[in-house]
């Protein structure tokens, strides 16, 4: 196969970038994304000239590195599908891809294709984990979870973490994300005790990190590798709602405070 | 205050305000079907609804209040958004969001713009006052509002704003009737197709009942 790329080239963080075009030649349907990319890099070190940066890690779809919104689509055309995990057999001879990094004010450009997603790190810092006692390892099963409990925990905790539903958004909002962490962490006996702090916490710093709001545009759902519906995002708004008739963020909210 | 502030709580305030507003939208289009049983059926709705008097007024400053809230974080919320996505894509794909959805902003300020026109049309009745229904009572001594009605929308250029500004009102809840079953919490795998398409239904509904006198006195079968 042959194609044509426009790949957006950028130095470093905050520099003029733009689109470059690159042809990739003789690249074997059963590759994955990646790896045409990998071809292409080669060639462009034989030709000394600086290779694409791109961020990538596992490439076997579980790690949530890689990021690349290919013809206006984050991670791709094929649903449920990491960028490295997608094959170019879902492409045709002759395509031309216009490949760009996530776009959003919340995950400035490092260089290339690759952003800096920290400020996701920070929202589970803020309120994205459950309290603790240090000591012996409890018994497995010791606290009963209804099956579907546990499996609507399970599929919530599918996210990766990469931020497609950030890029995929018009309003550059993460609250799939967020939606993900406080559904899951909610839907568990464990996780209960600290529900409403976490979210508002969690919706607070995602506002301060400077994503947008949601606005029901559902583009996120569609992107989304993992599969996370919109229907956690409903579930966020509840728990925000009883959040608020308890006084949110408060340490009556329902969270032991930390000291 | 910290409801007012997070990204959730001015979701609900829009979702709330834009559900009473649109349950007025949904009276008020009750209300208009009076017209189709000619002058006395609105003519004596519109004698009806005056002498609620002090309960009127309240219905009016819960609206007023409903609609500056709506106006104002829709407006605070549009442009947060639009900062949070500062650069755009060289090449952009929309799979689910729609023409609606993306246009909210828009619609909605046509929206707020046709409302100022419509008040004084048929409110306060300054854009036409030959024909203003206050001034002009039918022989029963109300308000002639059928006649006033007749004689505005028979104008094409009138009914053409009314049809094109209902449109936008369309279009805005093509998107938002379904939004605000989110916002407030109520969406689930089994509720949320039932919802989608309960909400586009409801849109189109209004829209028809709206648009259906201006055109049905434009096609001279009314009057």
């Amino acid at each position: 196969m042959n194609l044509t790329l426009f790949v957006w080239r950028q130095k470093g963080p905050g520099a003029q970038g733009g689109l470059e075009e690159y042809q990739a030649k003789d690249i074997s349907p059963d590759m994955s994304f990646l790896e045409m990319l990998d071809v292409v890099n080669e060639d462009l070190i034989k030709d000394g000239k600086n290779p694409i940066a791109f961020d990538h890690d596992c490439r076997e779809g579980i790690c949530g590195m890689c990021s690349q919104v290919v013809n206006g689509v984050p991670h791709g055309p094929r649903e449920r599908t990491t960028i490295c995990q997608l094959h170019m057999r879902h492409f045709r001879d002759g395509d031309a891809l216009y490949i760009e990094p996530w776009r959003a004010r919340a995950f400035p450009v490092i260089k290339d294709l690759i952003v800096d997603r920290t400020s996701l790190d920070r929202i589970i810092q803020s309120g994205g984990y459950m309290s603790v006692h240090t000591g012996g390892v409890p018994d497995a099963n010791a606290v009963l979870i209804p099956k579907h409990d546990a499996d609507t925990a399970m599929d919530a905790a599918e996210c990766i973490g990469c931020g497609a539903c950030v890029a995929a958004c018009p309003n550059g909002s993460a609250m799939l994300f967020a939606a993900a962490k406080v559904a899951h962490l909610a839907q568990l006996p464990q996780g209960r005790a600290e529900a409403a702090q976490r979210v508002c916490v969690m919706t607070e710093a995602m506002l301060k990190e400077g994503f947008g709001n949601c606005s029901n545009h559902y583009e996120c759902q569609a992107v989304c590798p993992k599969g996370i519906k919109v229907k956690f995002i409903a579930k966020l708004n509840r728990e925000f709602l009883k959040a608020e008739l308890r006084s949110c963020g408060t340490p009556e909210a329902g969270t032991p405070s930390r000291d | 205050m910290h409801f007012l502030k997070s990204t959730v709580g001015r979701k609900l305030v829009m979702a709330v305000s834009g559900t009473v507003l649109l349950v007025f939208v949904v009276v008020h289009l009750l209300g208009n079907t009076t017209i189709y049983s000619g002058p006395d059926g609105i003519n004596a709705y519109a004698r009806a609804l005056r002498s609620l008097g002090p309960l009127l007024w309240a219905f009016r400053l819960i609206l007023v209040a409903m609609f500056i809230l709506h106006v104002f974080y829709g407006i605070q919320l549009t442009l947060e958004n639009r900062a949070a996505k500062p650069e755009a894509y060289a090449v952009r794909k929309h799979i689910e969001s729609t023409f609606s959805s993306i246009t909210m902003i828009w619609t909605g300020l046509l929206i707020g713009a046709f409302i100022v026109y419509h008040l004084l049309h048929f409110t306060f009745q300054v854009t036409n006052p030959g024909i203003s229904a206050s001034r002009h009572p039918d022989a029963l001594g109300r308000p002639d509002v059928f006649t006033m009605v007749l004689l505005s929308f028979r104008k094409f250029f009138v009914s053409l704003i009314y049809v094109g500004a209902l449109g936008a009102l369309g279009l805005h809840l093509l998107h938002s009737i379904e939004g605000s079953f989110q916002t407030v919490g109520l969406n689930s795998d089994r509720t949320f197709p039932v919802i989608r398409k309960g909400g586009r239904l409801a849109a189109l509904l209004i829209y028809f009942g709206y648009i259906s006198i201006p055109i049905v006195i434009l096609a001279g079968i009314l009057g």
